[in-house]
């Protein structure tokens, strides 16, 4: 079991209100997922930077001279913008491969979690409420964002091992349900070349849709896809610069509502993650069919 | 009529206070407020009463009911009025999965859709679906009536015993086993009287009944990819 939420803003006016809908929203699911939380917000665009969200346990000493090492090491200005154990960078875009491959050799114990123009990814080990408060996550606005509480089935409770996961520039997925082929589509996935760092199934499925995009794919088609090659259950929220979708295995067993009003359109696990959305006595509730692929966009 | 706000007060206390007039032969009238979707509201009642839920509910709603009526004036989450013994659980909104399972009497009666597993192994209890199921309904279903105004999913019937089926609409497939059959006089009465009970606009006419082929009953090596 695992609780998943999302919220995608269409009037502007609400932008603002993104962090402290989504936190709300993602507390009440703490029953379905009490061991980690994570939310992939898109907010400010970068302008012609990128933004790397970088995680470490020690964070303190790794963040310290992070900008000035990295902008060394890679000849550039780097910024850098710390919440908790999480911090921001903004480089140049045509930066973003080495500006990788130098976090490697200067902080080994640092991991990425995202890269992109608008998407900034945080997910720690804990309750939801004392993770949404390290990162204050009330406070963040933007267009759209996803939020994850896991309750974990197939892998230790590890940061990373908790949901959103990067499919690639800009994108995400999190997860709910198990998926029971992940071993040998892991060991296939290495062998064209992909990096898993983890024994999660849902990193599986993240890498699996990168792949497929990288081999062609849109989004979308890596999406129709999945429902060939995974085996197992799950609903999938993908988060896109754009936008996020929704796709449901064809036993749709993990539960899925949707809402939608003129101001926004909502995911939750469960109907209980959208009662307190503005205006949700009068928006269009509905289940998502399954094997059916939904998207919403800008 | 009694009102309770379940978010003032909470859930342990509503159904705590429904479970005490259980046993009593007094008619009676509940209002519940507040609801948010959450789980397991008025659940295990066993009295005559009448129980209205202002808003939508989350798991479990109306389980095991016996002898009382509840009105959910919202949709309703996974499970609604599951194993329900008798008395009547009326959804005026739609319904997630596995709506009446394993239901053994009563009437269950959605006025907007049911998804995926709608009165799956359902052992006597009626549903009447103003609207269309989702797939693998009435799986394993043993006793009792469904009725389906809209459309049925995949699957529909998949390894049915003696349960009865009838769709207006389409059925997208059929599971294991189930088949259609003849609409004899006897299920039009049967359909006459759950249309009017549940308040659904269609004639007993325009249905086609589903049922078992009662192959899969006894093994039989031929069948050996069915099972």
């Amino acid at each position: 079991m695992c609780g998943i939420v999302g919220l995608f803003i269409k009037d502007k006016t609400l932008e603002p209100r993104l962090g402290e809908l989504l936190t709300e929203m993602l507390i009440t699911m703490t029953d379905r997922g009490p061991d980690s939380a994570g939310i992939a917000i898109y907010g400010n665009s970068a302008g012609n930077n990128i933004k790397l969200t970088v995680q470490s346990d020690n964070a303190e000493q790794d963040f310290a001279t992070l900008a000035a090492d990295l902008g060394a090491a890679i000849d550039t200005v780097v910024s850098l913008r710390r919440r908790d154990s999480h911090a921001v960078l903004e480089l140049p875009a045509d930066k973003s491969a080495a500006a990788r491959q130098a976090i490697a050799e200067l902080r080994s114990g640092m991991r990425v979690m995202s890269d992109g123009d608008t998407i900034e990814i945080y997910k720690e080990v804990g309750l939801p409420a004392d993770v949404a408060a390290r990162f204050d996550l009330s406070s963040m606005s933007g267009t759209h964002g996803i939020g994850h509480t896991r309750m974990a089935t197939e892998s230790a409770v590890t940061t990373e091992g908790a949901h959103p996961f990067s499919t690639g520039a800009d994108q995400c997925l999190v997860h709910n349900g198990s998926l029971s082929n992940h071993n040998s589509l892991r060991r296939k996935l290495i062998r064209e070349g992909m990096r898993i760092e983890s024994q999660n199934d849902t990193e599986v499925g993240a890498s699996y849709l990168s792949w497929k995009m990288q081999n062609g794919a849109s989004l979308g088609e890596a999406l129709e896809s999945s429902l060939e090659d995974l085996d197992g259950f799950f609903t999938f929220v993908v988060g896109t610069k754009d936008g996020f979708g929704v796709v449901r295995d064809p036993i749709a067993c993990k539960p899925a509502v949707m809402a939608e009003t003129d101001q926004y359109v909502a995911f939750g696990s469960e109907y209980r993650a959208l009662v307190n959305l503005p205006g949700i006595e009068d928006a269009k509730v509905w289940e998502p069919e399954p094997a059916t692929v939904y998207f919403w966009s800008h | 009529m009694q009102v309770f706000d379940l978010e003032a007060e909470g859930l342990r206390a509503l159904n705590s206070s429904l479970h005490e007039l259980n046993g009593s032969t007094e008619p009676g009238r509940w209002e519940i407020v507040n609801p948010k979707g959450s789980h397991a509201i008025a659940v295990g009642l066993d009295a005559p009463i009448e129980v209205t839920v202002k808003g939508s509910t989350g798991y479990y709603c109306a389980g095991m009911n016996k002898q009382a009526t509840v009105n959910v004036h919202g949709s309703v989450g996974p499970g609604v009025a599951e194993n329900m013994m008798s008395g009547a659980v009326i959804v005026e909104g739609d319904a997630s999965q596995y709506a009446g399972a394993t239901g053994r009497g009563g009437l269950l009666v959605i006025k907007g859709n049911a998804s995926s597993r709608c009165g799956i192994s359902m052992k006597g209890i009626d549903i009447v679906v103003h609207g269309n199921i989702g797939h693998m309904s009435a799986f394993m279903a043993q006793a009792g009536n469904l009725v389906v105004c809209g459309d049925a999913g995949d699957a529909l019937g998949d390894s049915l015993y003696e349960a009865r089926l009838f769709v207006r609409g389409s059925v997208k497939s059929l599971g294991a086993d189930c088949i259609e059959k003849e609409l004899r006089p006897e299920h039009i009465e049967i359909l006459k009287d759950l249309l009017a009970r549940s308040g659904a606009d269609a004639k007993p006419e325009e249905f086609k009944r589903y049922g078992s082929a009662r192959q899969l009953y006894n093994f039989d090596v031929d069948n050996v990819g069915a099972y």
